[in-house]
């Protein structure tokens, strides 16, 4: 009895330690985010979301010019990123034996350390320093550069995750190779793909210091590719140093939206990628009749 | 005799130094169901894998000799082993329906990769393969589901379904019932009776008795070696060679 009666303070303690660690986990983003609410809260209203900043002095004013050059640059940047992305890595995960496989993996793994920063600095000197002029088009590049090796990684740990007789199975129809890989092990792949890209966005659209000597910021909006462009994250630092308090307020209201925009990105591709069965088979459903007709 | 369907000539297989299988010849002929019994590795599945070119897949892995389809050595220099699959369909041990793809999908992917677009067409295909591998009336109201919810019985017969759905005249099966329960057994191997009336069936089975009830001609393998071939009453009841005696009574294996 006695030694039962130990076992349980043992599963005990240890359960109680696993619950709190995990509550120590979620502790930050919760506070983060009660923090943000509290102090950018109030300055959130339409008006933030719908106009430019005013001139120093003036109040109102708000962040649309940042919020819509985040998702240009992230745009662009993933636009060049995502499908030189996904080539490579379904180029390491099918075809990665041998010398060249194992050098790029490795080349792509120590992209993947090099610190955001130190990315910048060499978008800086390829685009910043030829064009003299700080541009969209650099910190887009930039980005695309952070999202690359993640997309690069993500996808080839998906595709390796197709068991080989799978890929087999297909052969065994009389499939070409490149009709197995395309039609059957990436499209099989799709949703655990599509989650892995916005995972690798949404990483970029939080990302500061790619951007903060390439794209530089800027008070107006700008659909230029060549001129500077303001992005959430550098407004957000530049108003939050800045010695006016409506601008503070302002980055506070700021850094909420990205946290939103972030994490909103992160659920997205969480709970509709993986949910697809459920909402694949909630649409057969609905529309059954139609298909039945046809 | 029948026509034949398929001849195996001096077959090696090797996996890099190693000699897998070991100088095979063999005559299989047109519908009719040969089983290929066996201990375990002793290289039933890696030969019945040469017959699709598909032991090639695996890294180190070659061949040597000749397998004759149509008058034509399916490991001649010109020969394409796309093309050749076409003509070769394979199950496998596991069942393995496409990940993400209806049950739909999964049976018409063959034809509708090859090109066929005709929407009729395909549903048609889809009906018949399935109606074939006895698995239409427990799935024709969820064709849209994914392949992968179904059981592995049910599995292994959309694998079946999707196989002859390229309409191969020869159909490979690599111990297609072990993964499976005696009830999802029976049905393959009632399935493997009905097809033989269009196909030619070859299977690899560790189960002796599976051999005896579905096999026309059996053949006996052991290490590589092809011991005894012929047909499944005369192995079973009046082995010629002492090894298959051993291994049919339970003396070795």
């Amino acid at each position: 009895m006695k030694v039962i009666r130990q076992r349980k303070m043992k599963n005990f303690f240890f359960y109680f330690a696993l619950i709190s660690s995990s509550l120590v986990v979620i502790l930050p983003l919760l506070l983060v985010f009660i923090f943000l609410l509290q102090k950018g809260g109030a300055s959130l209203s339409l008006d933030f979301f719908l106009n430019n900043p005013k001139p120093v002095g003036e109040t109102g004013g708000g962040m649309r010019h940042a919020i819509l050059g985040s998702f240009y640059m992230v745009g662009l940047g993933s636009f060049v990123a995502v499908p030189l992305g996904l080539l490579c890595g379904i180029y390491l995960s099918e075809f990665g034996k041998g010398k060249i496989a194992n050098s790029l993996r490795f080349t792509i793994d120590l992209l993947t350390g090099v610190p955001s920063i130190v990315v910048g600095i060499f978008s800086y000197l390829i685009f910043v320093v030829t064009m003299k002029s700080f541009s969209a088009m650099a910190g887009a590049f930039a980005l695309s550069i952070i999202i690359l090796p993640i997309i690069t990684r993500t996808t080839e740990e998906i595709l390796k995750l197709i068991p080989r007789h799978v890929k087999e199975a297909g052969l065994a129809l009389g499939l070409p190779r490149w009709k197995v890989i395309l039609f059957i092990v990436v499209k099989g792949s799709r949703s655990s793909l599509m989650t892995g890209i916005i995972l690798a966005i949404s990483r970029a659209a939080g990302e500061t210091a790619p951007l903060l000597f390439t794209a530089f910021g800027s008070m107006y909006l700008s659909y230029s590719p060549t001129e500077p462009m303001a992005s959430l994250p550098v407004q957000i630092y530049n108003y939050a140093i800045s010695p006016y308090d409506d601008w503070q307020r302002q980055a506070w209201a700021g850094a909420f939206t990205l946290i939103i925009i972030v994490l909103g990105l992160n659920l997205f591709a969480r709970f509709f990628f993986t949910r697809k069965t459920i909402y694949r088979a909630i649409k057969n459903k609905l529309f059954k009749k139609n298909e039945d007709r046809t | 005799m029948s026509e034949i369907a398929l001849e195996v000539k001096n077959l090696n297989a090797y996996f890099n130094d190693f000699r897998a299988v070991k100088d095979i010849n063999l005559t299989y002929y047109k519908n009719s169901v040969n089983a290929i019994i066996g201990p375990s590795g002793c290289g039933k599945s890696t030969y019945i894998r040469c017959l699709n070119r598909i032991h090639e897949e695996v890294e180190g892995a070659s061949v040597s000799g000749e397998v004759i389809l149509g008058g034509k050595n399916i490991y001649a220099d010109n020969a394409d082993p796309v093309e050749i699959r076409r003509h070769i369909g394979m199950v496998f041990q596991k069942p393995n329906p496409f990940p993400s793809m209806s049950i739909y999908d999964n049976v018409t992917i063959g034809p509708k990769l090859w090109g066929e677009k005709n929407k009729s067409k395909l549903d048609e295909i889809a009906e018949s393969c399935l109606k074939k591998a006895a698995l239409w009336d427990e799935v024709k109201d969820k064709l849209h589901q994914d392949g992968t919810s179904l059981s592995g019985g049910q599995q292994q017969r959309l694998c079946i379904a999707r196989t002859l759905a390229i309409n191969p005249p020869i159909i490979l099966m690599d111990e297609p019932t072990s993964a499976l329960d005696p009830i999802a057994t029976v049905k393959i191997e009632d399935l493997m009776n009905e097809i033989k009336k269009e196909y030619t069936v070859i299977v690899v089975t560790h189960n002796m008795q599976q051999a005896r009830r579905i096999a026309d001609y059996t053949s006996f393998f052991v290490l590589g070696d092809l011991i005894e071939h012929g047909l499944t009453s005369d192995i079973f009841t009046n082995p010629k060679e002492k090894k298959t005696e051993d291994y049919i009574s339970g003396n070795f294996g």
